[in-house]
């Protein structure tokens, strides 16, 4: 299960996240379906593929002459941990500045 | 695409403050009020002013975000980032002036440290991401 720390990282690049939103959408592709579309080389898109791997969010299978890269289901959860945690700390603190405002009226 | 369950993933939360957006403006960018609601602090409403917010849960235990101004609109938005355990985020405050007060919408979004310049693109991408992405979480193994 890849680190909250890693997926920031690693998702944080525009082009990652398109490649692996479409992965996530759209099921197994081959490199060549993914830079079909994608405005960038090939070989960018392999570069992208090979971060998105070593983070462990997409698993490639070699097949003959192409790779197949496809998204592995539930590597997200660690965002899912982080934004729900950030989600009731924020909650808390809203509680604590409707406070504040109602007491600054005294 | 089934909406319902994305929205929770994201940290989008929406209030709606029986006070004026000058009020409210005061509340989150006067050292004194944000410590009172949020953390001790040496913020200033400067545009790329780095401040810290700073926590002690307990006795020993300090709790420290880096934070940098990215972008201040008197009464309407404040953005800063937020870096903490080595992760860097961006929180944003929105204030909208309603019939009854303000309705403010805050916003944490998450990405690399090399982002800030474009970050508003960035976190409009971020979380059109999320909303996109969220549902393979639940996907079985």
């Amino acid at each position: 299960m890849p680190t909250t720390e890693t997926l920031f990282k690693t998702l944080a690049d525009p082009t990652r996240r398109v490649l692996y939103e479409r992965l996530c959408r759209d099921g197994e592709l081959t490199v060549a379906a993914l830079t079909a579309g994608a405005g960038i080389s090939q070989p960018a898109v392999s570069k992208h593929l090979g971060v998105l791997k070593q983070a462990g969010l997409v698993h490639d299978r070699p097949a003959g002459r192409q790779t197949h890269y496809s998204a592995i289901p539930g590597a997200l959860s660690p965002l899912a941990d982080w934004t729900r945690t950030m989600a009731s700390f924020w909650d808390n603190r809203l509680d604590a500045l409707d406070s504040l405002l109602t007491r600054m009226d005294q | 695409m089934n909406s319902a369950p994305l929205d929770r993933r994201a940290v989008v939360l929406d209030r709606d403050l029986a006070h004026r957006p000058e009020k409210v403006w005061r509340a989150i960018t006067q050292p004194h009020l944000i410590a009172e609601w949020l953390m001790a602090n040496d913020f200033a409403p400067e545009l790329g002013r780095d401040f810290r917010l700073r926590n002690t849960p307990q006795p020993g235990m300090e709790i420290v975000i880096d934070c940098r101004v990215l972008a201040i609109e008197p009464h309407h938005t404040l953005s800063y980032s937020w870096s903490a355990y080595g992760l860097e985020s961006i929180v944003t405050f929105t204030l909208t002036p309603t019939a009854s007060g303000t309705h403010l919408r805050l916003e944490q979004a998450g990405f690399g440290p090399d982002q800030d310049a474009a970050f508003k693109g960035a976190r409009a991408g971020w979380t059109q991401f999320l909303r996109t992405l969220t549902t393979i979480l639940d996907r079985p193994e």
